[in-house]
């Protein structure tokens, strides 16, 4: 046990270095890792939001959202698609799981269902059990003579992702023109995304740009029919009834039809209006938009259109003269700073589904300072209550297991530099708590060498005999705490993980230090004093 | 030198006498324990409730609590607590969660902002919507028993199953007791807490199977020594490692509470009051002696008698065992099994 090959020697003594390098940037300011040379690592870990203040949101695709509009949108396809193929139908309306429709001529159904099946997509992705799964399915009932189109849940979860996908992207051209350092956008779980920004203050602008879907659509008023009649609950199949965003809140009938949707836009910029000085938004479409509504102004002079972001009716103003530069403005009585958001959601283009905040967490500059201080404070005072304690019940193997648990912390801290982890409040609580399993482990060995040396057995005995034995236990009470970890890990989210991670790594250097690099540091010791008694 | 010895080396003490009083503490204290926890209840935070927590410093001057809490009352905002702390010019503001979903949470934070006005720095903002915190609630649990599901899996593959049912029975015993302190003192029960649960749990066995790690040991090398002597010296001869350990934790433990500041005052409190007080005794006085109740020797007595190896130490310990054994086997005769 006491006995080492040069090669195993040099092994430990490599790992150990290689640790300590990787945890060295930590000690540095960043000047001075500029200044290291290549070859050594640079990284130091970085600090959680909890310690250098800033802001975490965790967001949802709000799936229902998007269910209501996918079967909305249904509901148009499958509208289409029986008249294109001239089938008769009485009644149709959205079921909450799609749309249902009810014949004419139940006769009709087999036709109607192959009509419709056309609308389902298959699904992508190679998902077990998705394998021939469509976006939607087609079935009837013929005695009461209707057809049924429903949306699939796995159609659903698939637009979910793709909603994520598309929303990290459009968040973080939304967040980058607040001009913040370095923020952090990822995807969580199946329908989440995780937003976190050092260093802001106050999350206020930055969640009221996120709340915002910023759907913008130009569509045309319907004059023929009338609002009264609409608020009292006739709204034509064709239309909708939308209310302008402002406190007067005046209804508005518009059609569903959009003409040019915020897709078209090529940009958007805040600015004045010349003559009223009020801040506006001009933008300008790209050729396929320019085109499209230079026709519609061309052929409705005259005629209200309604600008609508997210549903809301920003302005209606009538078409004096055909648009046909391609480009435009949107007054709707907005402050400067609205004017600018406004630009830089539809330059940033608008969310697949609407997002909702579902969890926020600020910490201000000064709270993260203060954080940092006690930790600090904590773990100085702590190490050195125990390394007091240690050499006082150990002596020289006090000192021993003093170095061997330094280094442990070191590695630790080398370990998940390399790793790219931040560091946050509970990941000090878990180093703090890996030095005491790391000292347990000392603990247990020293013990089981007093046990040997009371049991009559002479130095290389009693060293021999106290590792052998003591490296079962060590083994067994880490295994169990490392899943503890392994379980935070995997179910915990945000601060617990980072809790976990530390713990987990902790161990596996405690079960390097405690077991190789104690062995190895005693039987220099004892290669080198070679005692007669052991001093423990 | 001399060095620090807390336990005397030759301490042979008999542990397992004390189960007829340990035992019935324990069961005494567990339902105790689940009563507060019914009838108290935890201190939610808003991890696990939902909610809005904000800490706030006075810019200039101390913090007035008072004219803090007629401002919150008066923006209808249910319930509201406000806790002074630090050095007197800070105050932790927390809001239940509001009716009517994420939004309304969100709304929170801006209509207290608004009613503060200027004069107020805000160190911390939390809002967890209930989607959150109906989650955080149950990944909480089924982290927890998932945890003890694995370690149980392990020890059963590692030891005898009485191993693994006493190791079960021993920390299902300290979590009762842990929730049980939470529910009595009131200490915020948040996400922080069930790391200190799970750190518990992990600490507790630690203790457990480093004792049982001994006790397999000794089996395997004395077979005949009843099984009550058998605990008894591998308790004894693992304490003083016990001890050791346990001061090393409270001391870092120590060090967490006093300085590491107003954010893990309560994972620091939980962790003393399981790793120290519980977790120790429960390793001793119940996870070893339930191995007598689980009926470990029936199933060990096929195990081989492989004590040639290490002969000095084993009959030391074999010696000192009997004549302990010898005297005490007509007190506690009928619990051993056969």
């Amino acid at each position: 046990m006491l006995r080492f090959s040069r090669a195993k020697t040099g092994a430990i003594l490599l790992v150990t270095l290689i640790g300590l390098l990787l945890a060295l940037p930590n000690l540095l300011s960043p000047d001075q890792r500029v200044a290291l040379p290549s070859w050594l690592p640079h990284r130091a870990m970085t600090l959680g939001l909890d310690l250098r203040g800033g802001s975490y949101l965790l967001l949802q695709v709000d799936s229902q959202a998007l269910r209501k509009e996918r079967a909305e949108s249904l509901r148009e396809d499958v509208r289409r698609t029986l008249r294109e193929k001239r089938i008769g139908y009485t009644a149709l309306r959205a079921t909450d799981q799609g749309v249902q429709v009810r014949l004419r001529d139940p006769a009709d159904s087999d036709k109607a269902v192959q009509a419709l099946y056309a609308l389902s997509q298959p699904l992508g992705g190679t998902f077990i059990g998705n394998a021939g799964q469509r976006d939607v399915t087609v079935s009837a009932d013929k005695a009461a003579g209707t057809v049924a189109v429903n949306l699939t849940d796995a159609g659903i979860t698939q637009r979910v992702r793709s909603a994520v996908t598309q929303s990290i992207e459009i968040v973080r051209r939304r967040i980058d023109q607040l001009g913040t350092t370095e923020p952090t956008i990822e995807g969580e779980g199946s329908d989440r995304i995780l937003v976190q920004v050092p260093g802001l203050q106050d999350p206020t602008r930055l969640k009221n740009l996120l709340g915002q879907t910023a759907k913008l659509t130009f569509r045309l008023v319907d004059v023929q029919n009338s609002v009264q009649a609409a608020l009292q609950g006739h709204v034509p199949p064709e239309d909708e009834l939308l209310y302008s965003n402002d406190k007067a809140h005046v209804p508005y009938l518009v059609e569903r039809q959009v003409l040019v949707s915020g897709e078209d836009l090529t940009d958007a910029q805040p600015g004045f209006d010349q003559r009223t000085n009020e801040p506006i938004v001009s933008f300008r479409f790209n050729a396929k938009g320019a085109q499209r509504f230079g026709e519609v102004t061309q052929r409705n002079v005259g005629r209200p259109f309604a600008i609508v972001l997210d549903n809301q009716v920003i302005s209606a103003p009538v078409i004096r003269e055909p648009i046909l530069g391609g480009s435009g403005q949107i007054s709707g009585s907005f402050t400067v700073q609205q004017a600018n958001d406004l630009a830089i959601l539809l330059r940033a283009g608008a969310l697949p589904a609407p997002l909702q905040i579902i969890e926020e967490r600020t910490v201000g500059p000064g709270l993260g300072a203060d954080l940092i201080r006690a930790g600090e404070t904590s773990a100085y005072v702590g190490s050195a209550l125990v390394a007091v304690f240690m050499f006082v019940t150990y002596g020289l193997f006090g000192v021993f297991a003093i170095i061997a648990v330094a280094i442990n912390v070191a590695l630790i801290f080398g370990i998940l530099s390399a790793l790219g982890a931040t560091l946050t409040l509970p990941g000090i609580a878990g180093v703090v708590l890996t030095v005491g399993i790391a000292v347990d482990s000392n603990v247990l060995i020293y013990e089981r060498i007093r046990e040997e040396i009371r049991a009559g057995r002479g130095v290389i005995g009693a060293l021999e005999a106290g590792f052998s034995h003591a490296l079962a236990t060590i083994l067994d009470t880490n295994i169990t705490t490392f899943i503890a970890a392994a379980v935070l890990f995997f179910i915990g989210t945000g601060s617990v993980k980072g809790f976990a991670v530390t713990l987990g790594v902790g161990i596996l250097t405690t079960l390097f230090t405690a077991y190789t690099l104690t062995r190895l540091i005693v039987a220099a010791w004892v290669r080198w004093r070679r005692p007669r008694t052991i001093p423990i | 030198m001399r060095h620090l010895h807390l336990v005397p080396p030759d301490t042979k003490f008999s542990f397992m006498r004390f189960r007829r009083i340990s035992f019935p503490i324990s069961a005494v204290l567990s339902i105790c324990s689940v009563l507060a926890f019914i009838f108290i209840g935890l201190n939610f935070g808003i991890d696990f409730k939902g909610g809005t927590l904000m800490d706030v410093r006075q810019t200039n001057g101390a913090m007035d609590v008072a004219h803090l809490r007629r401002t919150l009352d008066g923006l209808n905002l249910g319930e509201v607590q406000i806790q002074a702390f630090g050095s007197g010019n800070e105050a932790q503001i927390r809001i239940a969660e509001q009716p009517g979903g994420e939004a309304a949470q969100q709304a929170v934070v801006g209509k207290v902002k608004g009613a503060l006005g200027a004069g107020y720095d805000y160190r911390r903002v939390e809002v967890v919507g209930p989607r959150v915190s109906s989650e955080l609630v149950s990944y909480g649990t089924i982290g927890v028993l998932l945890a003890v599901g694995a370690i149980l899996i392990y020890l059963w593959f590692r030891f005898e199953w009485q191993f693994a049912l006493g190791a079960m029975i021993a920390n299902s015993h300290d979590l009762i007791l842990t929730l049980g302190f939470m529910s009595i003192t009131q200490l915020d029960f948040d996400l922080t807490s069930v790391a200190a649960m799970l750190t518990i749990l992990g600490y507790s066995l630690n203790d457990t199977v480093v004792i049982y790690d001994r006790i397999r040991e000794v089996l395997r090398r004395s077979k005949r020594v009843p099984i009550e002597d058998v605990l008894d010296h591998s308790v004894n001869a693992t304490l003083s490692r016990s001890v050791v350990t346990h001061v090393t934790v409270t001391l870092a433990l120590l060090a967490l509470l006093l300085f590491g500041g107003a954010g893990i005052h309560s994972f620091t409190a939980t962790m003393l009051f399981g790793v120290v007080l519980v977790g120790t005794y429960t390793s001793i006085f119940i996870a070893s002696p339930m191995l007598i109740y689980l009926g470990l020797r029936t199933s060990q007595a096929s195990t081989a008698d492989d004590a040639t190896g290490e002969a000095a130490e084993v009959e030391t310990q074999r010696a000192a065992v009997r004549s302990r054994s010898r005297s005490r086997r007509s007190r506690s005769g009928a619990y051993e099994p056969r």
